[in-house]
């Protein structure tokens, strides 16, 4: 670990994907930064500085400070380093990028899946909306409560079959 | 005959300065609103729209930055988006009237936000085709939450205007006060005609003819009506060169007080 923290080590790519692995959304914990598929590019130079750029959610995502901090501090704490997270808006993040395996565990945990990443016309109304399907029964019998939840990246649905709200993950 | 002469002009570049000005229009007309909507914490209707107006504003505020970060680069004097939120004047500030109209009732407020999501959804789709690349991005980030926030604005358009006697008059009084304001966002001047020419942004005329069609579909479905041609020429602009309307002012004091008592401070 001395060695590591005098940059006598240095770690690989894959050193730092398996350590961002561990490094959750602080708002959706069952959810990894590579799960959300906001971790753009990885790249270690010969000195062993790490850079990692990533993509924010959404704009005004005040989550994206804390992760950055988060990564920082993980893969400093694993004795590698300088590291450097940068920020990059393009291409603009889209749920499409959250892995199907990550897909499964927000629902384990009791928030709907994203769908689709909308493709259709400009102005689309609530009610052209597609049901959502009920994490926890798998109905689609539901409706949207809310378009806006508890964070930026969520809606607040009303399950009619199991009589349960729950969450669901926009798809954007 | 004349001899082949060697040009020393380079080929036009970006214009800096009307691209300067571009930037702080996109920019102030979201730190404008989202300023507005934030003042509604507390005292929306109900929890779920206490929660949806602030989340639109936290986004708005969050696509000012992009485009007043840019801004700044842009201008080359070392102010960034900060400088530009907390340290311009009301005369420097290039956001159209329409959003610095304060909120009055939640009918004004939603008919305030849905003229402008509708004419940011039709402005960021064509941005996100922009030929300068980082407008072009920023604009691809900002259409995908524009989308869903004309989704919320279009839906209580059709609820409160297909609604009850008192909240179809209410929502009909609001948009017979603000459609005056509406000209603006598409009144093409020096500024926007360079950006056209450019590639950088959209045509205004395409764009009001666009703006126009979706917004009168979602007015005619909430059994709302467009006021007569009359009053719509009765229009207010000014914003977009620095002539506010009062309101402005009174926004910016609050906006601005604890960064110009505490210049410098981190928090």
């Amino acid at each position: 670990m001395v060695a590591a923290a005098r940059g006598a080590t240095h770690p690989s790519r894959d050193d730092i994907l398996a350590i961002l692995d561990t490094v959750k959304d602080p708002e959706v914990p069952v959810l990894s930064v590579r799960d959300l598929g906001i971790v753009r590019d990885v790249a270690v130079d010969v000195d062993g500085a790490v850079s990692v750029t990533v993509t924010p959610t959404y704009s005004g995502c005040p989550a994206i400070l804390v992760i950055e901090n988060d990564i920082t501090a993980a893969i400093e704490a694993a004795g590698f380093g300088p590291v450097r997270v940068t920020t990059t808006f393009s291409p603009a993040w889209t749920t499409d990028w959250i892995l199907p395996d990550a897909r499964a565990r927000l629902k384990a945990y009791g928030i709907a899946p994203p769908g689709r990443a909308d493709t259709g016309g400009l102005v689309q109304l609530m009610r052209a909306r597609p049901a959502v399907q009920c994490p926890y029964c798998d109905s689609y019998d539901t409706e949207v409560r809310s378009e806006f939840g508890t964070t930026a990246c969520k809606s607040v649905c009303w399950c009619r079959s199991c009589r349960q709200p729950f969450e669901e993950f926009k798809a954007i | 005959m004349s001899t082949q002469t060697v040009s020393v002009t380079p080929a036009p570049a970006a214009p800096v300065n009307a691209l300067f000005e571009l930037l702080q229009r996109l920019g102030d007309d979201r730190l404008i609103l989202g300023h507005r909507l934030s003042e509604w914490c507390g005292h929306a209707p109900i929890l779920e729209t206490e929660i949806a107006l602030a989340n639109v504003a936290l986004d708005l505020i969050g696509e000012a930055t992009m485009f007043l970060r840019l801004a700044g680069s842009v201008e080359g004097n070392g102010r960034d988006e900060d400088a530009l939120a907390y340290f311009r004047e009301a005369v420097a500030f290039r956001n159209c009237l329409l959003v610095e109209q304060p909120n009055g009732d939640f009918a004004f407020t939603i008919v305030r936000q849905f003229l402008f999501d509708v004419y940011a959804v039709v402005m960021l789709d064509a941005l996100a085709k922009s030929a300068h690349a980082e407008v072009a991005g920023i604009g691809a980030k900002s259409l995908k939450e524009a989308k869903y926030h004309v989704r919320h604005s279009g839906d209580w358009m059709l609820k409160l205007g297909d609604g009850t006697d008192e909240s179809h008059g209410r929502m009909q009084r609001a948009l017979d006060e603000l459609w005056r304001f509406t000209p603006e966002l598409f009144a093409a001047d020096s500024v926007d005609r360079e950006m056209a020419e450019a590639g950088i942004a959209p045509d205004l005329t395409a764009l009001h003819v666009q703006w126009d069609a979706l917004v009168r579909d979602v007015i005619s479905r909430a059994t709302l009506t467009v006021p007569a041609d009359a009053q719509r020429r009765a229009n207010a602009r000014g914003g977009r060169q620095g002539a506010h309307t009062e309101h402005l002012g009174h926004l910016l004091a609050e906006m601005q007080i604890v960064a110009r008592s505490h210049p410098g401070a981190k928090w």
